[in-house]
């Protein structure tokens, strides 16, 4: 069972009381969660850590997996990456695979639920038995549908169109459909290992560990080496701001052994860093050396051109840092401009804003204190679950 | 008379929004007049009282989204100071708000006639939301000042929303939840006009609990 009261110095009485008071509404109904993975991926994390904490709340909360072999699998990362990007096309037979899986899942699976909280598009067309089951149905899109390819769009807007309602993590990754939609914003866990309070000694013996210097201001940006993360903008950043002002870049991102395209950014990375000793380029860190980097760093860069969410972002906020980052994704529902963090369109404007704030420390300490607390407010893991309880909610109350 | 029993007692309530999305989204500015004319009432009130909520903390609290929205992504800085200038407790109803709010665009697109298509960058549209609101009773009672004060140290930031933001313009209620019961309840009047009279947008939601319970606390001083 889930410690729930682990949040409370955290978050404060009052939201703890109101996810009871939400959760005492909910009593004796049965919220059936359905994906496609128990493990591995953002949607299993997420039901992971929500699960326990609705079923400490006193929910009858419940994970039922689907079933599928290789070729369905197969069609649908297909799908996924068709929805993710147009110019993805899947085959003519993935939509006979994904309708046959479908059918096999309906004649296996129990379902259950009064509430049946299905994540994605693999699970999707369950929905066909919807009426004979009188229950209510939401569907959880976790991806972002802002330019789909139509063809698969129109295939699973097909069964979508059957929920009472979809729910989109931002305005601008949903599509048009004549159901309720709303806007449920990821979270991150303020008790995980990337997030938890951590030691002075524990921080200062990772600066130690990979030779930065604690002396010296660290800029840091996160992400995996990806073109589309831009590190070469953030090396142009570094080097622009280290004219004027003595710095540190740290670049971490998940190691490239599986992503051959990751080896060759990082590589080029390596290169364009020129041997520089203040330039630290760091893989395969663990949680909680993310954690203790982001705690010892003064600035954080998320220069990425594309972005889903960014829940780095929402993870650098939280250490009370403040972030420079181009407004895409779900970036600019995170950072208000000049008030938890900062948004810049351009190499210059970054560096002009990080050299601005290593000179400001009073500034930059307001605009990390006002990032603390937007997370706080907005992105824990409490306020993702009081939403999935008012969504419940809505569902049974307008049933 | 601090610990005199209200005619009724005070039964503190909250109020939870879930985020929908209405489908609308604005590129410029002639987009967004155009909406604002369009959309329902809950979503110009929540796109004019949402930054209360999720901004509680953060100082100083940042503008309404419209405001916020013209002058961080349009650069329109002059239409954002008056969109924030909008004196909100002066206006009784939404569609009063409403109209103010487009009276100042309209204003300023008839003297600017140039950045009515000016566009947001890619990304950066305007998407107009409002919440479904569900408002919930909460174990807290009062039946005097000295418990009144003592529980609005405990309720939530959403409660106090609830009574303070909610009970006037969305409701339309003469006054605010706090001051009407002070008033109706209790029988003070100085201390009623004194909650009543506040200006609950300049503070942030925590800084107004602590300026009410303040207030409440000094006039229960003053009774001995």
């Amino acid at each position: 069972m889930a410690n729930l009261e682990k949040y409370e110095p955290i978050v404060g009485s009052y939201v703890m009381e109101e996810l009871y008071t939400i959760a005492e509404n909910l009593k004796g109904k049965i919220i059936q969660n359905v994906n496609s993975t128990a493990v591995g991926g953002g949607v299993a994390e997420i039901l992971s850590r929500m699960i326990p904490l609705l079923r400490a709340l006193g929910i009858e909360a419940h994970w039922d997996v689907i079933k599928g072999g290789e070729r369905f699998f197969e069609a649908t990362k297909r799908f996924h990456n068709a929805l993710h990007n147009e110019t993805t096309n899947p085959l003519q037979d993935d939509f006979a695979v994904f309708l046959d899986n479908t059918d096999e899942n309906l004649r296996d699976m129990k379902l259950y639920g009064d509430v049946l909280f299905v994540h994605d598009p693999q699970p999707v067309a369950l929905v066909k038995v919807k009426e004979a089951l009188k229950s209510r149905w939401a569907w959880r899109c976790h991806i972002d549908l802002s330019a789909p390819n139509e063809r698969v769009w129109n295939f699973i807007k097909g069964f979508v169109e059957h929920y009472d309602a979809a729910v989109f993590t931002s305005p601008a990754f949903a599509q048009d459909l004549p159901l309720p939609r709303f806007i449920i914003m990821p979270s991150i866990d303020p008790l995980s290992e990337k997030n938890k309070k951590l030691s002075s000694k524990f921080v200062d013996s990772f600066l130690e560990k990979h030779e930065l210097n604690p002396e010296k201001p660290i800029i840091t940006q996160i992400s995996r080496f990806d073109y589309l993360k831009d590190p070469f903008g953030a090396l142009e950043v570094y080097r622009d701001v280290k004219r004027r002002v003595d710095c540190q870049l740290t670049l971490a991102g998940g190691g490239a052994a599986d992503d051959p395209e990751g080896a060759k950014v990082l590589a080029e990375v390596s290169e364009k860093a020129e041997n520089d000793r203040d330039i630290h380029i760091l893989t395969n860190l663990s949680d909680l050396e993310i954690n203790a980097l982001q705690r010892a760093s003064s600035i954080i860069l998320q220069m990425s051109l594309k972005e889903g969410f960014g829940l780095t972002v929402t993870e650098a906020l939280w250490k009370g840092k403040p972030v420079l980052a181009r407004p895409v994704g779900g970036i600019p529902l995170q950072i208000k401009h000049g008030y938890s963090g900062i948004l810049c369109h351009s190499i210059p404007g970054f560096s002009q804003w990080v050299r601005r704030l290593l000179v400001n420390k009073e500034y930059a300490k307001r605009i990390g204190i006002n990032a603390r607390e937007y997370v706080r407010s907005n992105f824990l893991i409490t306020r993702h679950l009081k939403d999935y309880m008012l969504l419940f909610l809505f569902l049974l109350e307008t049933g | 008379m601090n610990e005199r029993k209200a005619k009724q007692p005070f039964h503190f309530y909250t109020k939870l929004n879930l985020l929908q999305y209405t489908g609308k989204k604005a590129k410029n500015l002639e987009e967004l007049l155009k909406l604002i004319k369009e959309v329902p009432e809950s979503s110009i009130y929540h796109h004019t009282h949402n930054f209360l909520f999720t901004s509680n903390w953060v100082i100083p609290p940042p503008a309404s989204d419209f405001a916020y929205w013209v002058r961080e992504v349009l650069q329109e800085k002059t239409l954002a100071e008056a969109l924030n200038g909008i004196d909100i407790p002066g206006l009784t109803s939404i569609p009063a708000l409403r109209e103010e709010i487009i009276s100042v665009i309209e204003q300023y697109l008839t003297a600017h006639e140039a950045v009515r298509r000016r566009e947001a960058p890619p990304g950066e549209d305007f998407f107009f939301t409002e919440a479904v609101t569900f408002i919930l009773p909460t174990r807290y009672v009062a039946n005097n000042l000295v418990e009144f004060a003592e529980l609005l140290e405990q309720v939530s930031v959403s409660s106090v929303y609830f009574h303070v933001f909610d009970a006037r313009l969305r409701l339309q209620r003469a006054e605010n939840d706090f001051s009407f019961w002070i008033r109706d309840s209790i029988g003070d009047t100085e201390l009623a006009d004194k909650i009543s009279s506040v200006d609950p947008y300049f503070y942030t939601l925590e800084e107004l609990r602590k300026w009410i319970i303040k207030t409440v606390r000094e006039k229960i001083g003053r009774m001995g």
